[in-house]
């Protein structure tokens, strides 16, 4: 059994915002169906570039639809600009943390919110920068080396609790140690 | 809040009949079986009882059986036995779908011992390939070893027949019996396996006790070393209450073995053909013939197994999902990946495994608890759009 929070639990029974947004004119997308967990986040911007609504569709565990749940929440009435500074770790405080193992899904959430804001300013996210190292869950070495720096990450382990990469077929673990040993020399 | 529990592939309520048989072994009867005076002794005629029953149930002599401390115990010493036996030999054949507690100890064979280990692949309903299986045999095979019954989905090798063959080709054969013991007929004479595992807390024994049946004239070397217990083949002072009422538990299971066949198999049948006819693109993982009677996994489309069973325990429900969603393993399990089945509906997999214990009172709560559930996820679901998976 997971040790969630009760904010957690209390999101995921009762989740809030579900369901498509009627007039959203941002939407974002992240994971999928393969990896066992997708999101699909729906806002509503004003002339102002105020999030004036926003909802969820989330295919996933617990966390993952706590994490939506909660993500929503916090951006209703947030401007763009605010938005688009949220970390992974503004979602997982304001569910008063998330197991290590499920990082990944406030990781998820934060993803999803990028695409949204990119599809509102007509930014085509064609390619993700960099080179793909976890050929599983498409993760690139500039996501991989931007977690390691943000979360003070140490180990594979750590890794794939945040970001999936080398969860699936274990093939690109020795090159994410690569990256971690990168970071920790180079800082 | 009453308990649900049809999670008996994971454990089992340990029975009443075998607590009151350990009872007095855990209070005034404290003698160590191995002791010269009566005391002691009292408790060592009580173990030869249990031995007997257990041999009972198998249909092997009592000789045969080494009590250990579990189900992986059980394996890993049938493994190290025989590559010990036969060192020359540096090939070993199992399948894909085998339990962590043996699969893991391959890895550590191949990766640090050199053995070549052929994992024999099964197909879309869980059933061996035994064309494959037949021509993987070698001289250099030091050991097949092979699961009697999948804990997962419930799926049957058929164990008869590859021991024939293992036979023939004179290669030691084991088999993990811990799903089977007690819900399919076990005769190791009328089979001819070369050593079985099985464990007590699958069949309403204690935790902490297992069984390795080892037939006579197979070669054996010990895995744990130590004292004369067990005819010098498991060292350790014995785990005399279990063992007690893992005897007990094995003389029960025989006794149950028709109720599980007809009772168990039809509470079994009516939960899963109940799920499948109220809920739409649901699914059975693995054969519905060569299948435990007591077990049942349905793949649920477009939704996540985790989140399935948080909200049945919600409702006193205990199951256990084919998907685990944890930091090292973010795929569903080796044993439905292994089968092909597909990702929709294998992250939201639910196994439910029974025991006579269970009614149709139950069943009837499990359904109407899941009906709501699988409605709930699946309107959240960005994969589920006017009752169909996009």
């Amino acid at each position: 059994m997971w040790e969630y929070t009760d904010a957690v639990k209390d999101h995921f029974l009762n989740p809030r915002n579900v369901g498509e947004l009627e007039g959203a004119n941002a939407i974002g997308e992240a994971g999928s169906l393969n990896c066992g967990d997708a999101l699909k986040i729906f806002l509503k911007i004003n002339e102002n570039e105020r999030i004036v609504d926003a909802s969820f569709m989330t295919f996933g565990c617990a966390s993952a639809v706590a994490s939506s749940s909660a993500l929503t929440e916090i951006l209703k009435g947030m401007t763009l600009t605010d938005a688009a500074k949220l970390t992974n770790e503004d979602i997982s405080d304001y569910l008063g943390g998330l197991p290590k193992a499920k990082m990944h899904c406030s990781v998820m959430g934060q993803s999803a919110l990028k695409k949204a804001i990119a599809d509102y300013r007509g930014i085509q996210i064609l390619q993700k920068p960099g080179e793909i190292v976890c050929e599983c869950f498409e993760v690139t070495d500039l996501e991989i080396i931007d977690a390691v720096k943000t979360n003070k990450l140490e180990t594979t382990d750590d890794v794939t609790d945040f970001l999936k990469a080398g969860g699936g077929c274990g093939n690109c673990l020795e090159r994410i140690e690569e990256l971690i040993e990168s970071v920790k020399t180079k800082g | 809040m009453n308990v649900v529990y049809t999670d008996n592939n994971a454990t089992t309520k340990v029975a009443d009949e075998v607590i009151e048989e350990m009872l007095p072994y855990f209070g005034e009867l404290y003698g160590n079986p191995s002791s010269m005076h009566t005391f002691g002794d009292t408790v060592n005629k009580k173990i030869k009882q249990a031995r007997a029953r257990v041999a009972d149930l198998i249909n092997a002599d009592p000789e045969e059986i080494i009590f250990t401390s579990c189900g992986t115990e059980s394996d890993n010493t049938a493994i190290d036995s025989a590559i010990k036996a036969y060192p020359n030999k540096k090939h070993i054949i199992t399948s894909n779908v085998e339990h962590p507690g043996i699969k893991n100890f391959y890895q550590h064979l191949q990766k640090d011992k050199g053995y070549e280990v052929t994992f024999i692949r099964v197909d879309t309903k869980g059933l061996l390939d035994l064309d494959l299986l037949y021509k993987s045999m070698s001289d250099d095979t030091a050991i097949i070893s092979l699961m009697w019954a999948n804990n997962e989905t419930g799926v049957l090798f058929p164990i008869e027949e590859i021991a024939k063959k293992a036979q023939e080709k004179n290669i030691l054969f084991h088999t993990d019996a811990v799903q089977a013991t007690g819900k399919v007929e076990i005769d190791v004479k009328k089979t001819g396996v070369d050593m079985l595992s099985l464990s007590g807390h699958k069949i309403h024994a204690p935790k902490g006790v297992g069984v390795l049946y080892v037939k006579k004239g197979v070669k054996f070397s010990p895995f744990l070393i130590g004292g004369h217990q067990e005819n010098g083949r498991r060292g350790g002072t014995e785990n005399s209450v279990s063992i007690i009422g893992l005897g007990k538990a094995c003389e029960l299971a025989k006794e149950n073995l028709p109720i599980m066949n007809t009772i168990v198999r039809e509470l079994r049948d009516y939960l899963q053909n109940q799920l499948l006819e109220k809920i739409p693109s649901s699914s059975v993982n693995g054969d519905l013939e060569q299948r435990l009677p007591n077990t049942v996994s349905i793949g649920f489309d477009a939704v996540e197994g985790e989140s399935i069973l948080l909200m049945l325990d919600r409702e006193g429900i205990c199951a256990s999902s084919g998907s685990a969603c944890t930091s090292g393993s973010l795929e569903p399990s080796h044993v439905l990946m292994a089968m092909k089945i597909p990702f929709k509906s294998a992250h939201g997999s639910i196994r439910f495994s029974l025991s006579h214990y269970n009614t149709k009172q139950e069943m009837d709560h499990i359904v109407s608890a899941m009906v709501p559930t699988i409605q709930k996820l699946r309107d959240m679901s960005p994969f589920w759009k006017d009752g169909k998976v996009v």
